[in-house]
């Protein structure tokens, strides 16, 4: 508070507050203030104003997007069986109600997401290509967002609450959607589209992150067989292509498999994601871990803690709030990375694409194949993105 | 354990610090160099003595956190060696005051001086807060319980920082150049926090450049000078009638 009063009177003389620029004055000072940025400024209209025209055409007049609503169920879940895909929706029932619960309780950046959620739901309630047990699924999901937003605040003990509940979904959701034998078993050679991709990238950045803070403390170890061992496994990994490591995985893999035991390939997806990523996460800790300065192990030690409380309660949880960025950069880009599975032949977001492009009924509907995946790929990314620099700011990360 | 050797009880009687002959390399420099030093209990030790002079390494050797290279150094009866458990057994009965404070920042007030009471000395958690908000009473900012360190002013940080170290309920506090990173203003409200500490009968031993706090609250100053120990007396000899030549120079140099 003091702050701001200070800042505001300084400035008070240049700038007074409510002042603004008029459009001319804006327009001079901002784009036209030199022969060169007004050129600058005349070909960049130029540009936007061809690009504009020319996919704003495209858009109302060419674009057919049959292909996409006729394959609407393939883009989404791949070949889940169709019997089977009330446990899709059961999850994503089960998913909403958690934003739903964590927005009534955060409010702030949880809440902007989940408005997003059920703007995105809603727009595929309304639209006429969606099947009426699509809809009414989708209207459930909708109630359960709102439905946990006003609960959320009314629960006893809110956050721990929601918070177990989040920590749940994840194994709860694997049963749900695979079902291991309780439930008839849904093999994950047939999981696909966005259902893959976001499992996938779930289960590589879910799991990387304890393996990369293992694999960082163990770097640190001053015990040489655990810290080679720690490094030789980053530096090898992180010298290879991802693309590489798919490949290995899945022709590799079943190779030191014991006889008899076969592991299929999403699986084995899985597990070369994880540990690709796992490698990627142990620097980024291994980063925050240095980032701590001496006198804070110093003072822990100084207070008889052992080396376990200390890591656990003074070192851990501040380096990883000064890696919570680089943390969700490298989710963000093994987000991405996971189409790279499409070219071992699994069919995730973009092997559908792939597979629906080929497809003769829909000839030259190329674009907006590749259009509707690409959108659906930056609205999950910008939303950790967005997500990951509000969390930031909460959590004052930089100041110290 | 009363049997176990008359010599070390007696000795532990008068003493609660014994240093002898302790030695220390970093490398291949030899910063501490047959320092022998007896502190009784209740005693106020004031460390003095020129930049670089080994002086904050030898007050972190009495906690372990600077190890040695030779010599013997005996807490409470308990001997300083190699052996863990006795380093932390020491780190219980020492509290230690750092230049920079080294709060948690991540931590509030109160679970910066409630967490090593409760997982080293095992206190249930409302016996450690209560006893927090008695210290930090005595310290002078009881209100401040909630907030973070970066919210605190840096003798309020300070203030927390020897709080902190009091709910350990040490027998001993070390003192580190516990005013130097303060703000001219602000090292009054600290330096008394120590003064009234020393009254209460806490066994202590300040590094420190406040002469004036040296002056009035010390029982004996030792003067440090390339790893050391240079002359020791009372603030009076040390002060009013130095003998070696090096106090002589360095005295001059400060006051
Ligand atoms: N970790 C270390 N590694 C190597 N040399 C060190 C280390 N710590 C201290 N030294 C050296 O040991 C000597 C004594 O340092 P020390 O910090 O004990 O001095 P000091 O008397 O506390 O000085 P000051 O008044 O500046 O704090 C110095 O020459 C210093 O450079
Ligand atoms: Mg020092």
């Amino acid at each position: 508070m003091d702050l701001n009063t200070e800042v505001k009177t300084e400035l008070a003389p240049t700038s007074p507050p409510g002042v603004k620029l008029g459009l001319g004055t804006w327009l001079r000072k901002k784009l036209f203030n030199n022969w060169y940025n007004s050129i600058l400024t005349l070909v960049s209209i130029l540009v936007i104003y061809f690009m504009t025209k020319g996919i704003v055409t495209w858009l109302l007049t060419e674009a057919d997007w049959a292909v996409v609503t006729d394959n609407f169920k393939l883009f989404m879940v791949g070949q889940y069986p169709l019997e089977y895909l009330w446990r899709v929706w059961l999850s994503l029932v089960f998913v909403s109600l958690l934003f739903g619960l964590s927005a009534g309780v955060w409010k702030g950046t949880i809440l902007h997401l989940s408005s997003v959620l059920v703007i995105v739901m809603v727009i595929h309630t309304l639209v006429p290509f969606t099947s009426t047990n699509t809809k009414l699924w989708l209207v459930g999901c909708i109630v359960c967002v709102i439905g946990g937003y006003l609960a959320g605040p009314k629960l006893p003990k809110q956050k721990p609450f929601v918070l177990l509940g989040w920590f749940i979904s994840f194994p709860v959701i694997l049963f749900i959607i695979n079902g291991y034998g309780i439930l008839p078993k849904v093999s994950t050679n047939v999981w696909g589209g966005l259902l893959l991709t976001l499992i996938l990238s779930i289960v590589a950045i879910v799991g990387s992150i304890p393996i990369g803070i293992l694999l960082a403390l163990g770097r640190t170890s001053k015990l040489p067989i655990i810290k080679y061992f720690c490094v030789i496994y980053i530096e090898t990994i992180r010298g290879v292509p991802l693309i590489t490591i798919f490949f290995m995985s899945i022709f590799m893999f079943p190779l030191f498999l014991p006889q008899g035991l076969t592991i299929n390939n999403v699986v084995s997806a899985m597990i070369g994601a994880t540990l690709f990523t796992a490698a990627y996460m142990a620097e980024n800790v291994r980063g925050g871990l240095q980032s701590i300065p001496n006198g804070q192990r110093e003072a822990g030690r100084a207070l008889g803690l052992n080396p376990v409380q200390l890591m656990y309660f003074i070192i851990m949880p501040q380096a990883l709030r000064a890696v919570i960025p680089a943390i969700v950069g490298q989710s963000i880009s093994m987000f991405k990375d996971t189409s790279l599975v499409t070219i071992v032949g699994l069919m995730d977001l973009l092997g559908i694409a792939q597979s629906v492009k080929s497809n003769p009924d829909y000839l030259g509907s190329i674009m907006e194949v590749y259009l509707y995946v690409a959108v659906i790929y930056w609205m999950i990314a910008y939303s950790m993105s967005y997500g990951s620099q509000r969390l930031e700011k909460n959590l004052g990360v930089g100041k110290r | 354990m009363e049997q176990l050797s008359v010599q070390t009880s007696e000795k532990q009687k008068e003493y609660l610090i014994s240093c002898a002959n302790v030695n220390k390399w970093f490398g291949k420099l030899h910063v501490l160099k047959d320092v022998t030093l007896d502190v009784k209990k209740g005693e106020v030790l004031v460390i003095l003595g020129p930049s670089g002079s080994g002086k904050s390494t030898f007050i972190r050797t009495i906690n372990g956190l600077e190890e040695i290279q030779q010599g013997e150094i005996t807490i409470d009866g308990i001997n300083l060696s190699h052996d863990v458990k006795d380093i932390e057994k020491i780190r219980k009965e020492t509290g230690m005051v750092f230049q920079q404070f080294n709060l948690f920042p991540h931590m509030t007030v109160m679970k910066n001086i409630t967490l090593a009471p409760i997982w080293v000395r095992k206190k249930p958690k409302a016996e450690a807060e209560k006893l927090a908000l008695e210290l930090l009473k005595r310290v002078g900012i009881p209100e401040q319980a909630d907030k973070y360190p970066g919210q605190l002013s840096g003798g309020q940080q300070q203030r927390v920082a020897i709080a902190r170290a009091l709910a350990m309920q040490p027998e001993i506090m070390l003192f580190d150049e516990p005013t130097s990173a303060l703000d001219p203003e602000m090292i009054k409200e600290v330096l008394d926090v120590m003064k009234e500490l020393a009254k209460s009968g806490m066994t202590m031993l300040c590094v420190t450049h406040e002469m004036g706090f040296a002056r009035e609250v010390a029982d004996r100053i030792v003067l440090f000078d390339q790893g050391e120990i240079v002359e020791t007396g009372t603030p009076e000899e040390l002060f009013d009638n130095p003998k070696n030549e090096r106090t002589k120079l360095f005295l001059s140099q400060i006051l």
